[in-house]
């Protein structure tokens, strides 16, 4: 498959260990107009170099280029005592680069497993998910550790920073876990000093300091975005951003997040219950007993 | 870089694990005070057990000892060469002690040791811990005048003239017979037969050159048996014994023999130097059973502060003392000793030269010993207290560990949605597993770590502990009658530091192991879910 040298889809060197998608039964698909993202993220304009793929695009969005993301026949179940309840039931969904995608549902639809399973947090008991080419949901746990410090951003509804940190080394957690001790070390003042600005990007400068406790919900969730962030990910992995906020303060959140996405064309992708946040974004998925009901545009 | 700083702010904010650490520090702090003084213990008994013994020893199986120490001793020296640096005889016997306080005597069971004074400081430190100073500098039998120090103000010759006058002048009061050379009350000591009476069924009496008797009945004709005591006997003592200006054969005996404590804590003494002593021993070279009580003047105390020692010890004369036992050939003038004391050479090993001892003189006659198989018992009775003190502590440390076993998985417990966001963040299995490990070796390392310091402070200042201890419970908690020495002697080994702490910290790490396992586990998906 001459395809798979023409794109690797990616720039991500350590896809190079991923195992390749099974190449039959894909029919080749040009998308030659596919947009490339205006971002200073590169790897992201890479992937999004026109090319030939492997993947046959949804209907549904035709006009995009190749998935950078995207999921086929996720079933995921969780046991509640005697009870299997199933969450995902054969969900497809793809997710191109540069888009702003919100999928919606009802509490318990399974909109955060989906996510969960997008950013590898999970294993989808049938199904599987690509990145670009490469199946993401059945590789070793040591790749899915870097794939989510590189690849993937994520905030929450309760912003989860770790509460014995600062803002600052809120921030700067993902590249502590990236580079070893004595990389770290001696990168410390320029990765500092990215952090920092990265603060102020998201309007926290003067809050760097602080501790968690300290911050407002919303000035927690910015410091949590200021954190996806650093490790200049391809996609964000929103997961109710705003569901703990009040309007105001979401309606900020939703700014830094939509400014992110049409400025530096990073790839969002978030999960909402609420129909007035969720109509921001590009594309609105919504998740009904299971299965990818409804697909609207924001 | 994550896992060294989370584990440091997992340090200074987690309180509860300051329990933790609290149990290891008192643990670690117990084992090190604990080891210091029982090595300190145990190294200042050795140390006092080989001052006052000898490293090695070639002694008789029989109670009537060996003739010709010199010979033996030529024979020590061709056997070991320059492995032996010094040598002495000595002659033991077992006796019996009659002191005459006030009214009463006082029995003690005793060792009456023979020592030679020229020849004994090559071999022991013996001299060393006699309480005059010229006796320290060089050991004499005869009587000083005074000068025994502030303890023992009025001692020696000022004291013994003082003491004769006084009983002269009660005796000249009361029309008694002159009690002579008694301590006070003698007068009706004369009347209770000496302890040693039970024994003897010859009194040496008339040998012991008769003003010795003024104090006592005179005893029937001595068995000729006795005979090297006519030697003596038969000396001429023409004038009548006069204690102001004559003493007896000297003697020095262990402190405590006639020392006590009041609780107070002031030292009392029921005799000092100057006073006479009765000494009941047996005679050798007799078919029978024989003793003989024989008076001494009690010149110097020895203070060895080896309670053992100081309440058993008595030393005398060796000449003396073969004299009055009999233990000198008439014919040939050879006298008997019962063992002979060697010093070896530094660095030889003590049990080889006894082997070779062993060797060479025939073991049914002879039992060569080092100082160390002397105290045998005491010695690995103090090691087995060691080593049983040190498994119960580190039990406490043991136990300190399930603490941290405990309080380590309620953090986990309580950290399970921190670690789902690092686990969301990218860091492995093991980078979370090798936070919690760091995070109980860094317990660890506080907690033996402030332990040690702790410990060290307590056993560089025990005294000041004790004295603290005391004041507010009251009660002496270091009694200096009862245990061996006047102060709690402390020794620090490094070593045994090490291991204790190094001990420690394994404990925490092992502690850690299954709250960190679990940790790794946890799924970041379930760590996220409920909120």
């Amino acid at each position: 498959m001459n395809d798979k040298n023409s794109t690797a889809t990616t720039s991500l060197d350590w896809t190079g260990s991923l195992p390749s998608r099974p190449a039959g039964g894909a029919s080749p698909a040009a998308h030659p107009t596919m947009p490339a993202p205006h971002v200073h993220f590169p790897s992201a304009a890479s992937s999004a170099a026109p090319s030939a793929t492997t993947r046959a695009t949804s209907e549904a969005d035709t006009s995009a280029g190749q998935a950078q993301l995207s999921v086929t026949g996720i079933k995921k179940s969780y046991r509640k005592g005697p009870h299997e309840v199933r969450v995902l039931d054969g969900v497809d969904l793809e997710v191109y680069p540069g888009e702003f995608l919100a999928i919606v549902g009802q509490s318990g639809s399974g909109k955060s497993t989906l996510l969960h399973l997008l950013g590898t947090l999970d294993r989808p008991d049938a199904g599987e998910v690509y990145l670009g080419d490469e199946r993401i949901d059945n590789i070793s746990a040591r790749q899915r550790d870097r794939l989510r410090n590189d690849y993937f951003g994520m905030i929450f509804q309760f912003y989860h920073l770790l509460p014995e940190l600062t803002a600052l080394e809120n921030v700067l957690a993902p590249m502590m876990i990236r580079l070893s001790t004595l990389g770290y070390w001696t990168n410390a003042r320029r990765l500092k000093r990215k952090a920092r600005a990265l603060l102020e990007s998201v309007g926290l400068g003067h809050r760097i300091k602080h501790k968690p406790r300290e911050l407002s919900g919303g000035e927690m969730q910015r410091a949590a975005i200021a954190r996806a962030l650093i490790a200049k990910p391809q996609v964000l992995l929103a997961d109710e951003p705003t569901g703990n906020l009040d309007q105001e303060t979401g309606a900020e959140i939703m700014h830094i997040l939509r400014t992110l996405n049409r400025e530096q064309g990073l790839t969002i992708i978030m999960v909402t219950h609420d129909a007035k946040i969720a109509c921001q974004a590009d594309r609105v998925v919504q998740l009904v007993s299971g299965r990818v009901e409804q697909v609207g545009s924001g | 870089m994550y896992k060294f700083l989370l584990c440091l702010r997992y340090l200074r904010t987690r309180y509860i694990a300051l329990a933790c650490i609290i149990s290891v520090t008192l643990g670690v702090a117990t084992m090190i005070v604990v080891n210091s003084v029982m090595s300190g213990f145990g190294h200042e008994m050795e140390e006092r057990m080989q001052s006052m013994i000898s490293d090695l020893v070639l002694e008789s199986r029989g109670h009537a000892g060996f003739p010709g120490a010199e010979w033996h001793m030529d024979a020590i020296r061709e056997v070991l060469g320059d492995d032996v640096v010094g040598m002495t005889p000595t002659v033991h016997v077992p006796a019996l002690l009659d002191m005459q306080v006030g009214e009463q005597t006082i029995t003690r069971e005793i060792v009456l040791i023979g020592i030679d004074p020229k020849t004994s400081p090559s071999v022991s430190k013996l001299s060393e811990y006699m309480i005059h100073p010229e006796n320290r500098d060089r050991l004499s039998f005869e009587l000083r005048e005074d000068g025994f120090g502030d303890r023992l103000p009025r001692s020696g010759w000022s004291h013994r003239r003082q003491r004769a006058r006084r009983n002269k002048e009660l005796a000249a009061i009361y029309g008694q017979q002159p009690a002579a050379d008694a301590p006070e009350g003698a007068a009706a000591a004369d009347e209770a037969a000496p302890a040693a009476a039970e024994v003897a069924d010859v009194e040496a009496g008339p040998v012991d050159a008769g003003p010795v008797d003024a104090g006592w009945d005179a005893p029937p004709p001595a068995d000729v048996a006795a005979g090297p005591l006519d030697d003596w006997g038969q000396e001429p003592q023409p004038e009548v014994f006069d204690p102001e200006r004559q003493q007896n054969p000297g003697v020095v005996l262990g402190i405590a023999l006639s020392s006590f404590r009041t609780p107070d804590g002031d030292e009392r003494f029921l005799n000092v130097p100057g006073d006479d002593v009765k000494i009941a021993f047996w005679l050798t070279g007799m078919s029978q059973r024989t003793a003989v009580s024989s008076d001494f003047t009690i010149v110097d105390f020895s203070e060895s502060k080896m309670s053992e020692y100081d309440a058993r010890f008595v030393f005398v004369d060796i000449h003396e003392l073969q004299r009055m036992r009999g233990m000198i050939d008439p014919t040939t003038g050879v006298a008997n000793v019962s063992a002979i004391q060697m010093k070896l050479r530094e660095g030889v090993d003590p049990n080889e030269a006894r082997q070779k001892l062993q060797a060479y003189f025939p073991p049914q006659r002879y039992a060569a010993s080092t100082w160390r198989d002397k105290q045998l018992p005491l010695l690995e009775a103090i090691n087995m207290e060691m080593i049983i003190l040190n498994i119960l502590l580190f039990m406490i440390i043991a136990v300190a560990g399930f603490g941290i076993l405990a309080i380590f998985s309620m953090i986990v417990v309580e950290k399970t949605k921190d670690i789902g966001v690092l686990k969301s963040l990218g860091a492995s299995s093991g980078g979370v597993m090798s936070i919690f490990l760091g995070y109980g070796l860094s317990l660890g390392l506080v907690g033996s770590g402030g332990g040690m310091i702790l410990g060290l402070l307590f056993v560089d200042n025990i005294d000041l502990v004790r004295r603290a201890v005391e004041y507010i419970s009251g009660r002496e908690v270091f009694d200096p009658t009862i245990y061996y020495f006047q102060e709690i002697p402390t020794l620090v080994e490094p070593l045994t530091v090490t291991w204790i702490v190094c001990g420690a910290m394994s404990i925490a790490v092992i502690a850690s192991i299954l709250p960190a396992m679990r940790a790794a586990r946890l799924q970041p998906v379930e760590a996220l879910r409920y909120e």
